[in-house]
């Protein structure tokens, strides 16, 4: 009896060291932001497994880590947060003898504020926040965040603004004058000014867009350029603006984890995604743009030059990357965002 | 053999020791976590979240006042948190009340069934808690919205000719809310009722008191603490609702779930949370200990 229990579990042992050889990789990423499909073609080529677990926030996701023992390889936090995750030293470099395909990265895309030269992170989808307005139903100039802080008659109580705090305040702070991070007293009095006077107006505060758009029920706010391009495929009046005074741009990057367990096997999946053709499967999947070059062509159809992708070119210099703000402004800005959502 | 009250008192305290295990537990599993929030909230933020080791007041004080943004001077009671305070306790009154009204007549349905059919009408009572809140939640966003069931009905109907907004209103919050937590207050008004001894309602009547009296001064008092029960049941998870006020509130006004959240979120003040969290447990401690005195007022009476 006891030799065939220690027989059992030799083979187990065996089992379990096998599968370790196959390979498995943790991924640790924003809720349904995978494509299933390009992890299926990835465990078919490499018949590595990837295990996804979901965080809704970045804050979450750095709290889950900072913790340690999490257990996850791959983490894919947006722009303004990765310089804390390198400062704190809780990513690993790139190892650029697996991650050959490294070269692939957009130019515009490579030497980024957040992460000089690309040596801890790569790209996995960037988009902007702008404004979203059901053409049918206001058909003046949708490139302004007045549509949303002076609301034009015809769409007063129809307007929804996601509770981001950080892309509305960044919105209301450029529509004032000011820079992102502010700490001029007298722009942050303008901005509170202005979106206290603004929220009656406004019907919702709310993230499902989509839907709501699409429905009718929302005929303007702010919103995601991806959220809006899927609330066009289901109502071809609602239309993307990008503010003049300035919005901003964000990039979920792909890094691994200094303390991961299978560091090869993510290395391995970080050079997969920035194939044009995978990193064209994640954009199908999550509905925004990724910073692949040449992956334009494996995208589907409607999104090929669909408008909320690509920035005219004359408010490209409006965009600004968002920033993780010092603590001393964030707490001023989560004053005022507590005082208007009293 | 004749018992030695010593021996008894030995063997009980083994009987104690028994227990240990679950003490433990309970003492690691609930005062740990607890003695953490309780700390965190006496440091200071750390940077990006989390906390820093540096002994402050400031997250308590900031509970309750606040020092103007434009004009640091200038101290006065935040009325942004007592708002949003009130907002909650107000809205779990308000849900209670409703849970009653329409709790009582359920029960009372389903108590003054034949003893077989009421278990199949206490196990239609619990079949909402099959699915998950967050769902049933947006079931009612479904049936509310603009182009919902009920505008489509009505306007199918000829009833109204434009839709009623619905959604992200105070009323479809408390209807929510409502829903929710009615099962919270039907069962112990059941469970009330079911111990009730239905001869004094024959008494009374046999006494000619009107169906009014006999409610008021016969079936009522007799139902109280499962009144009471019920509404400790729905006042205490309505105050600290997160989900219902945001998906059918549409977010735009905060309940104190949401406030906390704010903290451990983009807020990124920890110890601002935590001291919110704390007001919010003493809140739930205090109803709990009212309930407690109500039960033992209703007790002594019942002895005395």
């Amino acid at each position: 009896m006891k030799r065939t229990i220690a027989l059992g579990t030799a083979a187990l042992l065996a089992s379990t060291s096998l599968a370790s050889a196959e390979g498995v990789v943790n991924l640790y990423n924003w809720g349904n932001y995978t494509s299933p499909e390009m992890l299926e073609k990835f465990t078919a080529e490499t018949g590595i497994t990837v295990n996804v677990t979901d965080f809704d926030s970045n804050d979450t996701a750095l709290a889950r880590v900072r913790q340690g023992g999490h257990g996850f390889d791959i983490v894919v936090p947006t722009h303004s947060y990765l310089e804390t995750w390198i400062n704190e030293g809780l990513l690993m470099p790139l190892d650029k003898s697996i991650v050959v395909n490294h070269g692939n990265i957009a130019p515009e895309w490579t030497d980024v504020p957040f992460d000089p030269g690309r040596e801890y992170s790569v790209p996995w989808q960037w988009g902007t926040t702008g404004i979203t307005v059901d053409t049918a139903v206001y058909d003046g100039n949708i490139n302004t965040a007045d549509i949303v802080f002076n609301p034009p008659e015809e769409l007063k109580g129809k307007i929804n603004v996601v509770p981001e705090m950080s892309d509305v305040m960044a919105i209301a702070i450029y529509h004032a004058g000011g820079e992102s991070c502010t700490e001029d007293m007298e722009v942050m009095r303008k901005v509170r000014d202005t979106l206290v006077a603004a929220k009656p107006h406004w019907k919702a505060m709310d993230y499902s867009t989509v839907e709501n758009f699409a429905s009718g029920d929302f005929s303007a706010g702010i919103g995601w350029n991806g959220a809006t391009m899927r609330a066009r495929f289901q109502r071809d009046t609602v239309a993307y603006g990008y503010p003049e005074t300035g919005f901003p741009v964000w990039m979920d990057n792909a890094a691994v984890l200094a303390d991961a367990q299978n560091p090869e096997n993510a290395m391995k999946f970080i050079n997969f995604i920035l194939e044009p053709e995978n990193a064209a499967m994640l954009s199908n999947f999550a509905r925004y743009a990724n910073g692949v070059a040449e992956s334009d062509e494996f995208l589907s159809e409607d999104m090929q030059g669909a408008p909320e992708l690509t920035i005219p070119e004359d408010l490209v210099s409006a965009g600004k990357f968002s920033e993780a703000c010092p603590q001393a402004v964030n707490d001023l800005q989560s004053q005022i965002w507590t005082e208007l959502l009293q | 053999m004749a018992s030695d009250p010593n021996q008894t008192e030995e063997r009980h305290g083994w009987k104690w020791l028994l227990a240990t295990p679950a003490l433990i537990v309970l003492v690691l599993a609930a005062s740990g976590p607890l003695m953490i929030v309780v700390l965190y909230s006496f440091l200071s933020p750390g940077n990006m979240g989390g906390v820093a080791w540096e002994f402050s007041t400031d997250a308590w004080f900031r509970v309750f006042m606040r020092r103007d943004i434009f004009d640091p001077e200038n101290v006065t009671v935040n009325q942004a948190h007592l708002a949003v305070l009130w907002r909650s306790v107000w809205l779990s009154a308000q849900t209670t009340v409703i849970c009653a009204v329409l709790g009582f007549p359920t029960a009372w349905f389903i108590a003054t069934r034949p003893p077989g059919q009421r278990t199949v009408w206490l196990f239609l009572i619990t079949i909402p808690f099959w699915t998950n809140l967050l769902i049933r939640t947006f079931a009612i966003q479904e049936m509310l919205r603009n182009n919902g069931t009920i505008n489509t009905a009505l306007m199918w109907m000829g009833v109204i000719n434009e839709p009623i907004p619905m959604m992200f209103t105070d009323f479809a919050v408390l209807l929510g809310m409502a829903y929710v937590f009615m099962p919270l207050m039907v069962l112990p008004l059941y469970a009330a009722m079911d111990k009730m001894d239905f001869r004094l309602v024959e008494a009374g009547y046999d006494l000619y008191a009107s169906r009014i009296a006999v409610l008021r001064h016969v079936i009522l008092p007799l139902v109280k603490p499962g009144f009471i029960a019920g509404s400790i049941l729905v006042f205490i998870p309505s105050i600290g609702a997160y989900v219902t006020p945001r998906v059918l509130g549409g977010g735009q006004k905060m309940m104190l779930g949401n406030l906390i959240a704010l903290q451990f979120g983009q807020g990124r003040n920890w110890p601002l949370g935590a001291a919110l969290a704390m007001v919010l447990l003493i809140i739930t401690v205090t109803a709990l200990v009212l309930y407690l005195r109500a039960v033992n007022r209703q007790e002594d009476k019942r002895d005395g």
